[in-house]
């Protein structure tokens, strides 16, 4: 019995559809999702492997068949028949990716909002907004003479003087060195990283860290308690915001199973917000190159339960008031890099001479 | 009579019936002649290519086992940041500009490029170049910071190897935009008498795209990197945050001229997989036209798509979404050319030769790296995958599975006319399938290491990714024992082959009508359009073929530069019969 072409290709395509959409949402290519941000990046992603493993196979397929079905036979030395081209087909073939470009857009733009991308944003627009509004006479007409000093902080400067004046910070911020940006126009020098989601916007974090990346650690300041940590610990269901900088180079929060890296950069304060969920024990990942022990600089990140985070916060304190007194009666000016850094360098492993070294070079 | 033949007998009289001979000592010369210089390009470029081979084998090496165990992680940085910039500056970027200097002349019936001296000074720019760069390895002290060189980790590194880094890449810069000036005139005002630019190879639109883009975006480059040099040795503070510099401004620039350089990278071997694979499908290009204006597109939209690189660099939320969308975008002009292609094989009577398996490697690839790339558009999913060996697998699909196949089935398919020889076929598909079975296994598990959490430019890294590690860098071991037939192949079959003929895979296009290899003005006069360049299997009554030949065409061309005759596209010529009168 001759089937009819027809009906081939719809059951190739059926196939197609099933297996693409099969694969999508069984690849087993990502980690654990530990944050509601991480579930919905994850769809994300399994959509776009739907449409990824139907594309590849289609081209491929079509590929190997052509290749077989159509090469040349032996001592046949005649052109095939000329086709110039299709006006529909290729009108088809524009208009299928146009629209799935389209959607991924519009799906990767509605993740991202869910997720805060926008919030922070908003956060520092707002200000200047403000300002156009006491503008006298029309916006058109003034120029940059006639916008009034304002004595009012804004957004950037806020975030700058709160971290500045983190006791706990202050030890391993060198803003002597590498000011932080203060009234910048526009966008800011507060890097724009992932906010609030919009469920939460407006709401004061369940958890604050003041997150600094040096070259090789990243040192964790928990502002309300003045605890200093080298891993990161969090109650799990508490919205947690971190505000980050950097001390020497630029480094990349990443932790794979929140599915969120943001860059550290010097001279910057970037911000990302996240509900961590699932408990367990996860790797921070430094994920910009930042020199030749870029691939050590990793630490611990800890969803534990709020009781189990209390007692460890409660732990840290007790050890930390000494070591907090210690930090304020040395000034870290006064020490030489290896001595500043011991502490950090010696849970990682790295000699002091290393170190030394590196600094001379 | 077949296409070849009537496009032949069309411009006999304009073959140089004596094949070019040149002597040895010519390639070593400050040569002007655009075949000369197209084979130093050519020849360079894959030394460096070598070169930048070793230092990403040792970088695999490295990466065998989780622990540094190999070269120091100095050294690691170094050998990755010069594989890096080598790959890009002195191999991909460089080999496309060899394939145009020998092509471009050729395919629209010029004797030379618009300016001859200014072709070799661009040339002349690049053993220099590499030299210096490499150099800095040798003195111990070679750049370490990324290819990418964000401050303020480069301006914390070696001053020595990051100075070096600066000038070479200065120099490959300067010697691509001079390329770029000489191509672009030679397009636009060199076609030979009757050719309009809708009658041009495809290849030649690839390279009017590709100019355009060089030139628009690669001073902005050198910028980056004089204000960096500043920074460097100078004390300023345009980046540099101790001063009050802004690290995130280098980024954008690096990256204006950075991104477009993946289209500069790309675009001329859609030009010439777009020429090789009519040639052995034996069909005309499916949509000639849609695969001309898509590389103007490309070219156009590679200019506003940057900042996909900086999603993770804190940049406000509605510029990621529009650097999101027209990233997005450009996946709609790259699928065109992919299914054009796919259109062009479809019923046609395939020559499964070394240049058409490398033609069919390279669709199949690039297609990987193309829907990794639209997933990477997309700004949520790029936070998580950014900087880790996901992107690493992306762009090794796209250049290395994309521009690497595409530079081979170029030299496979273009060789008999370079060297007037054919390569040995047998050896050419071995090495086709060592090829492409290396890359698969090299770049393929790397996708996986990245969504898992592995990041890149790492010496250690977790020992749960020990066994993919292995796996790829078995697959680059194989990569590079891959190049070793090809090697043999090209240096014997360059002494040895079995002569190749004018045109041994009976093509339309302008440059097989002349001999092989083409004598030094290329054609004795101005060759004539008897057929598009896509022709094949067109059956024209005998009235209509025979209009346009050589000696009815003379006295046009005799009657000078203003004649409007030379001006008209001949309108029995075109690329999409529908156009033609």
């Amino acid at each position: 019995m001759n089937i009819p072409s027809s009906i081939w290709t719809l059951l190739i395509g059926i196939v197609l559809t099933l297996t693409s959409l099969w694969y999508g949402q069984n690849h087993g290519l990502l980690p654990t999702a530990a944050s509601d941000e991480a579930t919905l990046v994850d769809g994300l992603f399994d959509t776009m492997m739907t449409i990824g493993t139907g594309l590849f196979v289609l081209v491929q397929g079509i590929l190997i068949y052509a290749a077989f079905k159509f090469r040349r036979r032996q001592g046949d030395n005649t052109d095939a028949p000329p086709v110039f081209g299709n006006i529909p087909l290729e009108i088809l073939w524009t208009a299928i990716p146009a629209i799935i470009v389209i959607g991924l857009s519009i799906y990767s733009f509605d993740v991202y909002n869910e997720i805060g991308g926008f919030d922070p944003h908003s956060a520092h627009e707002a200000p200047i907004a403000g300002q156009a509004m006491k503008m006298p006479g029309a916006a058109i007409a003034a120029t940059l003479n006639d916008t009034p000093p304002s004595t009012e902080p804004n957004a950037n400067q806020i975030k700058s003087d709160e971290a500045m004046s983190d006791p706990a910070t202050a030890s391993v911020r060198n803003s002597d060195q590498i000011p932080q940006k203060r009234d910048a126009p526009g966008m800011g020098i507060v890097s724009p990283g992932i906010g609030a989601s919009p469920g939460n916007e407006g709401k004061v974090p369940g958890l604050a860290v003041n997150v600094t990346g040096l070259q090789y650690a990243w040192i964790f300041t928990y502002p309300d308690t003045g605890v200093v940590a080298s891993e990161l610990h969090v109650p799990a269901g508490k919205e947690v915001k971190l505000d980050m900088t950097a001390n020497d180079v630029i480094h990349a929060f990443w932790v794979p199973e929140l599915r969120l890296k943001q860059d550290v950069i010097p001279g910057r304060q970037s911000e990302i917000r996240f509900t961590p969920k699932i408990l367990g024990e996860y790797k921070v990942i430094c994920a910009e190159l930042c020199g030749p022990y870029h691939g050590a600089m990793n630490t611990k990140f800890i969803v534990e339960t709020p009781e189990n985070f209390d007692k460890w916060m409660q732990e840290q304190q007790v050890a930390t008031k000494g070591n907090l007194e210690q930090a304020i009666a040395l000034n870290a000016a006064d020490r030489s890099p290896a001595e500043f850094l011991s502490p950090y360098t010696a849970q990682m492993g790295i000699q002091p001479e290393t170190l030394h070294q590196l600094h001379h070079q | 009579m077949t296409q070849a033949q009537i496009q032949r007998s069309a411009n006999l009289s304009i073959l140089e019936a004596e094949p070019g001979e040149r002597k040895w000592r010519d390639y070593f010369t400050f040569n002007t002649d655009h075949k000369v210089i197209a084979i130093q390009y050519l020849v360079t470029t894959f030394i460096f290519y070598c070169i930048g081979g070793v230092m990403a084998d040792m970088v695999r090496t490295e990466l065998k086992t989780p622990e540094v165990d190999f070269v120091s992680r100095e050294v690691y940085n170094s050998l990755f940041t010069l594989h890096a910039t080598i790959m890009i500056f002195l191999w991909i970027v460089p080999a496309g500009a060899g394939f145009a200097n020998f092509l471009i002349p050729l395919m629209i019936g010029a004797k030379d490029m618009a300016f001859p001296r200014l072709n070799a000074v661009a040339f002349w720019m690049i053993p220099p170049g590499g030299i210096l760069l490499i150099s800095s390895l040798v003195l111990g002290d070679a750049a370490d910071a990324g290819w990418t060189s964000y401050p303020p980790l480069s301006l914390v590194t070696g001053q020595l190897g990051e100075g070096i880094w600066i000038i070479s890449v200065l120099l490959l810069g300067t010697s691509s935009i001079l390329g770029a000036i000489n191509f672009l005139v030679t397009l636009l005002k060199m076609r030979t008498p009757g050719m309009s630019t809708t009658q041009m190879p495809l290849f030649c639109w690839a390279m009017l795209a590709t100019s355009a883009l060089t030139l628009v975006s690669t001073p902005v480059l050198a910028g980056a990197l004089i204000l960096l040099s500043f920074d460097l040795f100078a004390g300023t503070a345009f980046f540099n945050p101790t001063g009050g510099g802004d690290p995130v401004v280098y980024q954008h620039m690096f990256w204006f001229y950075s991104h477009p350089a993946v289209y500069i990278m790309i675009l001329p071997f859609f030009g010439i997989i777009s020429e090789v694979i009519p040639v052995h499908s034996r069909k005309p290009i499916f949509g000639y036209k849609a695969i001309a204006y898509s590389s103007l597109a490309i070219s156009f939209l590679g200019l506003i798509v940057w900042a996909h690189h900086m999603f993770t660099s804190g940049i406000p939320g509605w510029l990621r979404m529009f650097f999101m969308i027209t990233t997005m975008i450009i996946a709609v002009p790259t699928g065109i050319k992919v299914f054009s292609w796919l259109g062009t094989m479809w019923g046609g009577k395939i020559r499964l030769n070394s240049a058409m398996l490398f033609a069919i490697g390279f669709v199949s690839l690039f297609v990987i790296g193309g829907i990794s790339g639209v997933m990477l558009a997309a700004v949520p999913f790029d936070i998580h995958v950014h900087d880790t060996y996901f992107v690493v697998a992306h762009l090794h699909y796209v250049l290395f599975g994309g521009s690497v196949f595409g530079i081979y089935a170029g030299i496979y398919h273009w060789y008999p006319k370079m060297t007037g020889r054919m390569m040995n076929e047998f050896w050419g598909k071995v090495h086709f399938a060592l090829m492409y079975v290396g890359m698969n296994l090299c770049f393929l598990p790397m996708h996986k290491l990245g969504l898992m959490g592995m990041n890149r430019r790492i010496a250690e890294y977790d020992a749960k990714f020990a066994t993919l590690n292995f796996v790829c860098t078995m697959g680059a071991y194989l990569l590079a024992i891959s190049t070793v037939p090809f090697i043999i192949n090209a240096i014997w079959s360059w002494m040895y082959g079995p002569k190749a003929g004018n045109n041994p895979w009976e093509a339309l296009t302008l440059e097989w009508m002349t001999s092989s290899p083409p004598a030094i003005e290329n054609f004795a006069g101005f060759p004539v359009l008897a057929t598009g360049p896509y022709d094949y299997g067109m059956d024209r009554p005998k009235s209509e073929v025979d209009v346009p030949l050589a000696d009815e065409r003379e006295p046009a061309l005799a009657a000078g530069p203003k004649s409007a005759l030379r001006a008209d596209p001949d309108p029995n010529v075109a690329a999409n019969p529908e156009d033609r009168k």
